[in-house]
């Protein structure tokens, strides 16, 4: 089933806005395609039109936050957080305040629009800040329990949506719980350990269905936290299976994986493999699928990643 | 309070001001200085119970702290820890460090945005909030200028410390703001220009800010840079930097 990670995201926001008075939502121009156009058609006196002025929303949304709201303020990642990177550091983290930086079309989910669109950066950007949460959903059902529980967390959080529809990964009974990593797949006699975060974890699995196939074991894990991240589920599975890779659709530089190694490195190091774009800008195309081809983030380039690094591991 | 009172204070302030920044050998006095009669008209008076204050131009805490402290707010003696380590009153203040402040600042055009986003949930109160014209530059500010014009958000009070100087020179020279005045207005906020140092004139033009129950204010306080500290005032140089002791001295005989 393909459903869209920014329309669970959408729900849910009219559900939290239900459950809790206090919610509000902000936009710079883009209620529509960030999904916020439900909870403001449903709550007009608690949603905020910007206008095209990020800065202006990340702070605004700030002050609301001091105000003992909790403010969902949306645009696409590449704006914010990637325009407003100081002024989440300063007036949603350094103040310490719930604001929510929802963070829209992130990865390749802009495709046709373009290197401009495109959000590579963001979850560096979030991670490096102290206090703030950072959480990047793989499907509809996890985008809507994560849109819940950061909405309630009452910690300055970043929310990391795709835009296109994408398989359910995940069901609606499976747990959720921000900082604790899901386990989405496990083999009884792993050899290698995936971790993913996001849309893309669909290659990961994929790629474990082929590898365990031509006889290799896989676990996949799904970080769908990256901040604060969950050092024990890592620590586990790099023991288990001695060599892990991991997969985001995102800079390698910085991101999840990066976050990753640095657990590891500190607890446990194995051999590690980075499936991500490499240090390089994006370009348009029709579908992002075009682009993950392109830039190495598809099955076939996960289970070339797998291999190696288990040959890694037993050369050591 | 009487005019004579807040003249007393407003003095005791600067010299707190002089001081903190002397022994800190760090800090922003020209700002600090050309902010005085605002901030102890605001915590002297102005502020009721309900009504809060964001300072935007948050290098001018000296200013914030001698005002707070003077009021009780802060305890007195612990001005002198300005800037040291694991001091309540850090170098740019911190809302998360100091109790009674509501917003972190430092980094220029993010206060207003602040006052206006809590103005939108507090309209039993009034918010007051300091900017300077220096951080005018900013593109961020005047997102919350439109923002609070479109929320008609009546119960914001914008001072602008109007003291003509930014870190490396005179307004003019640096970038020039034209008609600060005529934009606002062209924004739809209502605007009131006064004298910054003058007592009255600062609470009259809040009253006269409260009357407009449908647009947000802007008072454009003009002042002066340094002011009571003769070889400062109006003098780019002390934006950003400490007197040495015979300085301090001269400063401290200026202000009795």
């Amino acid at each position: 089933m393909m459903k869209s990670i920014r329309d669970g995201f959408g729900e849910a926001l009219v559900e939290l806005g239900e459950k809790n008075p206090d919610v509000v939502a902000l936009t710079a121009d883009l209620a529509d395609s960030t999904r916020v156009k439900g909870f403001a058609d449903k709550f007009p006196d608690r949603f905020f039109q910007v206008g095209v002025a990020e800065q202006g929303l990340v702070t605004i949304a700030a002050g609301m936050a001091e105000a003992g709201k909790i403010p969902f303020a949306s645009t696409y990642a590449v704006f914010s957080p990637g325009r407003t990177w100081e002024q989440i550091k300063v007036t949603a983290a350094i103040n310490n305040v719930p604001v929510k930086i929802v963070g829209a079309h992130a990865g390749f989910g802009a495709s046709m629009y373009g290197a401009t669109h495109e959000s590579l950066e963001d979850i560096a950007l979030m991670r490096v800040i102290p206090n703030m949460v950072v959480i990047s959903p793989c499907d509809y059902e996890e985008a809507k329990k994560a849109t819940m529980a950061a909405g309630l967390n009452g910690k300055p959080t970043y929310l990391r949506l795709s835009r296109h529809d994408s398989p359910v990964l995940t069901k609606p009974e499976d747990s959720f719980e921000v900082g604790k990593a899901n386990v989405l797949h496990e083999d009884k006699n792993p050899k290698v350990t995936i971790v993913g975060t996001g849309p893309i974890l669909s290659e990961a699995l994929y790629a474990a269905k082929e590898l365990e196939e031509g006889g290799v074991g896989v676990v996949v894990i799904n970080l769908h936290t990256i901040k604060p991240i969950d050092e024990q589920t890592l620590v586990r599975f790099a023991k288990i299976t001695g060599a892990v890779v991991t997969v985001e659709e995102h800079q390698v530089i910085g991101g999840m994986g990066s976050a990753v190694a640095e657990v590891l490195a500190k607890n446990f190091p194995v051999p590690i493999e980075f499936i991500g774009v490499r240090d390089s800008f994006g370009e348009s195309s029709k579908t992002p699928d075009e682009l993950w081809k392109k830039f190495g983030l598809k099955k076939e380039n996960i289970i070339e990643a797998a291999k190696k690094v288990i040959l890694r591991k037993s050369s050591q | 309070m009487d005019k004579i009172n807040l003249e007393k204070i407003a003095n005791q302030v600067r010299k707190d001001i002089i001081e903190l920044i002397y022994k800190a050998g760090s800090g922003h006095p020209g700002g600090s200085l050309s902010s005085v009669e605002v901030l102890v008209s605001l915590y002297f008076g102005i502020m009721g119970e309900r009504d809060k204050f964001f300072l935007s131009d948050g290098h001018v805490c000296p200013a914030l702290y001698s005002v707070m402290a003077e009021k009780g707010l802060i305890a007195k003696e612990k001005l002198s820890t300005y800037t040291e380590l694991g001091s309540e009153l850090q170098g740019h203040p911190e809302r998360t460090k100091l109790k009674g402040i509501m917003n972190t600042s430092g980094p220029l055009g993010l206060g207003l945005a602040q006052a206006a986003g809590y103005a939108v949930f507090a309209k039993d109160a009034y918010v007051y909030c300091m900017t300077s014209d220096g951080e005018h530059d900013e593109g961020n500010h005047w997102e919350a200028v439109n923002f609070a014009a479109k929320y008609k958000l009546s119960n914001l009070i914008q001072f602008v410390d109007r003291n003509r100087v930014q870190i490396e020179g005179t307004i003019e020279e640096i970038m020039p703001l034209g008609n600060l005045k005529e934009k606002y207005e062209a924004a739809d906020w209502n605007v009131i220009e006064i004298n910054g140092h003058d007592f009255e004139e600062i609470d009259a033009a809040v009253e006269k800010a409260k009357s407009d129950k449908s647009s947000p204010t802007v008072i454009i306080a003009n002042t002066t840079f340094g002011k009571g500290v003769s070889y400062m005032e109006n003098n780019p140089d002390w934006h950003a930097k400490a007197p040495n002791e015979e300085e301090y001295k001269k400063a401290m005989e200026g202000l009795v």
